[in-house]
Parts: structure tokens; C-alpha cells; sequence
């Protein structure tokens, strides 16, 4: 069922449009600074310039965009419609009656997205990479900290920030497979997905919730940038990871009930 | 001959309405069933939990001689209401796909083969390549049953199958499935097309109510006797000189005034059972003085047995 569904991905013009918009956004950041003139004499900030110029930056700043906004979105198009597509196309019964098990079609579906955003991520850091490069070279990257990496070592960090994103979209993407399976409309549950992004993200930035914070999902979305600095503090990392585990734990075992025990009607 | 369905006090209940009350059904391998019911009699429903899309309120099922499980799913070919595809992908991609959905499918040549087989069995040979969303309705419905083919199944059950094909394509898939009943599988269809049913079937049961109201071969249903149409220039007369008759019931319908025949001229139907018989019946009527103009031995359709048994509630 897992490969069945990346064919149907494969096949799909979606899939590739998708690519297409997010490959976009690492390449509209270098051709913007590109475009923009170097920062001549004392006009401008000649430090931040020179380490913005630089191929290894694209892919990173590519990440930092993605991440609130685009990379939520696309999580919820693919998990949102992978049960209530197939319920309003009506292929989920027939898929059931081949038969495929609705808990093994419910991992199968989080599988595949999750494979998909995966490989939309790594697509989009190869763009940022490669036009990066063309545009500005590598050169080893200045980390927060102020110290210096080199490019063998830069792009492992890159690597692991990447490895991090995916892993923070993986506990909205459980969210979204779990209303997936509670409505016949995919685009229905896609917004709800979205929305329930966004509400987390809302959550996140009013202060008086101060003690709901450390369980949003967004709170630790961005905590990859400790791989930027030297020494890496790997503490809010992990908290992070915990709870996007127990996102996807807690949303996948409630998909799996629910199908589970749902009438298909559709 | 053992079962391949046996559903015993089946019931589904919405709210407080049961669509499904308390069914008692039973198919004996091999033989092609026609389901047949009014629209929202029960038939879908009864449908979808004999495939376990539908959990059932109370009572029992067994497919081919077990609870309805993986195993027995994997020997049932369905088509249930439309025929749904990803529409994306062409008629073969989609077969291919939802042969592979089950899991590990074997040799990836057989499955191709057997994906064209079916193909070639609804005469969609040489439509394979094309995207489903350029199908028409009836390709639509031919791609469907080749589906419910793939794992050649020991049971097929399909949900109104010939919707929406012309009356060629309607022939082609009658004897595509009389030809894999008389080879050994059992075909269970539903449908509210009686002369499909009657035509095709050997044996039918009425739904009506979420309850099998009658049940037997297409011609035990029509029931015996032969049923005779009299038109005569005197239906009063007529019935008197055959009241008494031996043998012979006059019906309770069907009587009244023919237009464009002589004033007072009308029409009876009776039942006839030995000894009596259409020759007796004009003997006696011209004997008695009565104009005959016509003697029509009518069958009894299935379409009235149907409209009795399935009527509005009395």
C-alpha cells in the first residue's frame, strides 16, 4: 500500500506543482540577493552580507521559511486528504474490500506523507544548494555562536536541521491524518489542519499561556537552530522531539480508532 | 451444495430506524442470486456489511463458511453503488494499484497479465491506457467489475452492475456472469431491473423494509397457472356465466371499460387451473350469448408479483 500510494504521488500533478512552489522559494531568496548590490564601504552591514552571501545559506534560510508557514500547509494537503480524499472519491471502500486493513491503510497513508514531505524537504535544500552555490559559492558557514564550520561539517548541520523540521511537521501531519478520517471532504480537512497550525501558532505567541507553551508543536519547530551554534545544545532539541512523538503517537492511535470503528458509507 | 452466504437475523439500525431488520438469507455456492428491492429497501446496506464496511447492529454472517475476515475478503470481488477510481491514472494503472494495495502481490508480469485478462473480459481491451476521467459512465462500470475479477474470487457481489451501460454492453456482462456462475462462482446482484433478474437469475429474493419478503427460482415467484385477458361486449354477463366455473378465479384487477370498442364492451382476467381451460371459458361465454372479441393468454409478470410484495405498507 506504501509504494502504491508514492505512484499514485508520482502520477499525480500535485505532487510535482508542489515541488515546483517550494523549490521556488530557496531560488527567489539567492536571485533577490543577487539582485541586491553589495553593500559597498560603511552603507551597509558588510558582515551580515558576506555571510548571507554564500551557497551554504540558502538552504537554511529556505528551512526558516518553510517551517511556520509553507511546510504546515503542505502537511495539511497531504494528510488532510489522505482518508477524506479517498472517502469522497469513494476508492476507500474499494481499497477496504481489497482487503487492506484500515490500521495498515492509516500507517500506510502517515508513511507515505511522511515520505513525501521528506522528499519535498531534501528537494527543496538541494535548490537552495545548488543556486546557492552557483550564485555565491561555498564557504564555510559562520555560526551563531561566531565561530566558523567548515563545508564537509555545514552541511551535516544542515542535514540534522532538515532531519528536525521533518520531525516537527510529523506530529501536525498525525493531526491532520486524524481529522482526515472524520470528514469526506479533503480540502475540509486540509483547512482544519491548517487551522489547527495556525490556532497552535497563536497559542505560541500569547504570553499569559505561558504554561501551554512547552506542549505546541511551534514552540520547538524552530529549535534547530542550535545546530547552529558552537557547542550544539541538543537539550532543546530533544524536548522538542518528545513532544512531536507524542503528537504523532497520540493523533495516528485516535486515526486508527476511529476508522477503526466508523461505518464506510461513502 | 454447501453456502457461500449465510446471514442470519442481519440487522442495522440508524437512530430508530433499521434499515436492515432482521434478515435471514442464504446462497448456496455456485449459483447466481438476484437481490432484488425497491430503492432504500436495504440493499446497499446489507451489501456493505456482508464486505465489513458497515458494522452490524445485531446478527450473524458467514462468508464462505467463516465470519467475514481478511481471508474471506480476499475471495470476494465487489462492486458496490458506483464504481470509484483514482482518476488520475488509466483504467489499468488503477487495477494494477488496487491489486497491489492487498500487499505483496507476487510475480509483477502475472499481475500485468492478469490486470489485461479482465481487461480483455469486460472489453476494455484496448481502453487500458487511457485516463479514467476520459471514461464514459459505462466504461466506468466495466472497469468496476473487471476490478471485482482481479483475484479471480470465489464470490462476487456486485451492486446494480449493469448501471448505465447501453443494452449491448447490459447482454455482454448478463453472460459474463451466467458463464462465471455455470464455472463454479457464486454471484450475488442486486439490482431493481426485474427483467435483468428475471432473465438472468436463478434464484431471486425480494427486499422490502429491511426484510426478505419472498424468495425462489424467477418462475416459482411468478407463481402457477396461466392468466387469460377477455375482452367481451359484455363484462357483466361474462363474469356471471363464468362465476361458477370450476378451476377458474376471476381477477380482482384489470377489469373495466375499453375505449374505442361498443358501449358496455370490456375486459376481464382470470386465473386458470386445471380442469378448466381458455377453450371451456369460450365455449361457455358464447354459449351464454356473450360477444367474444379476443382471448389472451397473459404471463404473470414479475414486475406485479414484485409491486405486491414490496407495495406501500397496508
Amino acid at each position: 500500500m506504501f509504494r502504491v500510494e508514492l505512484g499514485k504521488a508520482a502520477r499525480r500533478w500535485r505532487t510535482w506543482a508542489l515541488a515546483l512552489v517550494l523549490g521556488a522559494i530557496p531560488a527567489l531568496f539567492v536571485l533577490a540577493l543577487v539582485l541586491s548590490p553589495p553593500a559597498s564601504g560603511d552603507d551597509g552591514p558588510p558582515f551580515m552580507v558576506q555571510t548571507l552571501r554564500n551557497g551554504l545559506f540558502a538552504p537554511l534560510v529556505a528551512l526558516v521559511l518553510l517551517q511556520p508557514f509553507f511546510l504546515p500547509l503542505t502537511a495539511g494537503l497531504l494528510s488532510g486528504d489522505a482518508i477524506a480524499g479517498e472517502s469522497s472519491a469513494g476508492t476507500l471502500r474499494y481499497l477496504l474490500v481489497r482487503p487492506v486493513g484500515r490500521t495498515r491503510l492509516i500507517l500506510a497513508k502517515y508513511a507515505s506523507v511522511m515520505a513525501l514531505l521528506g522528499l519535498l524537504l531534501a528537494w527543496v535544500l538541494v535548490v537552495g544548494l545548488v543556486v546557492g552555490t552557483i550564485a555565491f559559492d561555498l564557504r564555510p558557514l559562520a555560526t551563531l555562536s561566531g565561530t566558523t564550520v567548515g563545508v564537509g561539517p555545514a552541511l551535516a548541520r544542515i542535514a540534522g536541521s532538515a532531519a528536525y523540521v521533518l520531525a516537527g511537521v510529523a506530529g501536525l501531519a498525525a493531526v491532520g491524518l486524524f481529522i482526515s478520517t472524520l470528514t469526506e471532504s479533503g480540502p475540509g480537512a486540509t483547512v482544519a489542519t491548517v487551522a489547527f497550525a495556525i490556532v497552535s501558532q497563536i497559542l505560541g505567541a500569547l504570553s499569559s499561556l505561558e504554561v501551554l507553551h512547552p506542549y505546541l508543536l511551534n514552540t520547538h519547530w524552530l529549535a534547530f537552530v542550535e545546530l547552529l551554534r558552537s557547542p550544539v545544545a541538543a537539550a532543546p532539541m530533544l524536548r522538542g522531539l518528545a513532544v512531536f512523538a507524542a503528537y504523532t503517537v497520540v493523533f495516528l492511535g485516535a486515526a486508527c480508532l476511529v476508522l477503526g470503528r466508523r461505518d464506510v458509507h461513502s | 451444495m454447501t453456502a457461500a452466504l449465510v446471514l442470519r437475523g442481519l440487522t442495522k439500525r440508524y437512530a430508530d430506524l433499521a434499515a436492515v431488520d432482521g434478515l435471514d438469507l442464504t446462497v448456496e455456492a455456485g449459483t447466481l442470486y438476484g437481490f432484488l428491492g425497491p430503492n432504500g429497501a436495504g440493499k446497499t446496506t446489507t451489501i456493505r456489511m456482508l464486505l465489513g464496511l458497515v458494522h452490524p447492529t445485531g446478527g450473524t454472517m458467514e462468508v464462505l463458511g467463516a465470519p467475514i475476515g481478511a481471508a474471506q475478503l480476499r475471495r470476494i470481488g465487489a462492486l458496490v453503488e458506483e464504481p470509484a477510481f483514482w482518476r488520475y491514472l488509466s483504467g489499468g494503472r488503477n487495477l494494477e494499484y488496487f491489486a497491489r494495495a492487498a500487499g505483496p502481490s507476487g510475480d509483477r508480469r502475472d499481475r500485468l497479465g492478469r490486470v489485461d485478462e479482465v481487461l480483455g473480459q469486460v472489453g476494455l481491451a484496448d481502453a487500458g491506457g487511457k485516463k479514467v476521467k476520459a471514461y464514459s459512465q459505462g466504461m466506468r462500470q466495466r472497469l468496476g467489475i473487471a476490478r471485482a475479477l482481479l483475484g479471480r474470487p470465489d464470490v462476487l457481489v456486485l451492486d446494480e452492475p449493469t448501471n448505465g451501460l447501453d443494452p449491448q454492453g447490459m447482454r455482454e456482462v448478463r453472460l459474463l456472469l451466467r458463464r462465471l456462475a455455470d464455472g463454479g462462482t457464486t454471484v450475488f446482484v442486486s439490482s431493481h431491473l426485474l427483467g435483468e433478474v428475471e432473465s438472468m437469475c436463478d434464484r431471486v429474493g425480494v427486499l422490502a423494509r429491511g426484510r426478505l419478503v419472498a424468495e425462489g427460482s424467477p418462475a416459482q415467484l411468478r407463481g402457477s397457472g396461466d392468466r387469460l385477458r377477455i375482452d367481451v361486449d359484455d363484462p357483466a354477463g361474462a363474469r356471471r356465466l363464468l362465476g361458477g366455473m370450476a378451476g377458474l378465479a376471476l381477477g380482482a384487477h384489470g377489469d373495466g371499460a375499453r375505449t374505442g370498442a361498443g358501449a358496455g364492451a370490456g375486459t376481464l382476467r382470470v386465473h386458470l387451473a386445471a380442469p378448466a381451460t381458455a377453450a371451456a371459458v369460450n365455449a361457455a361465454l358464447v354459449a351464454g350469448g356473450v360477444a367474444v372479441s379476443a382471448l389472451v393468454p397473459e404471463r404473470e409478470r414479475l414486475e406485479d408479483v414484485f409491486l405486491e410484495l414490496t407495495g406501500p405498507e397496508p
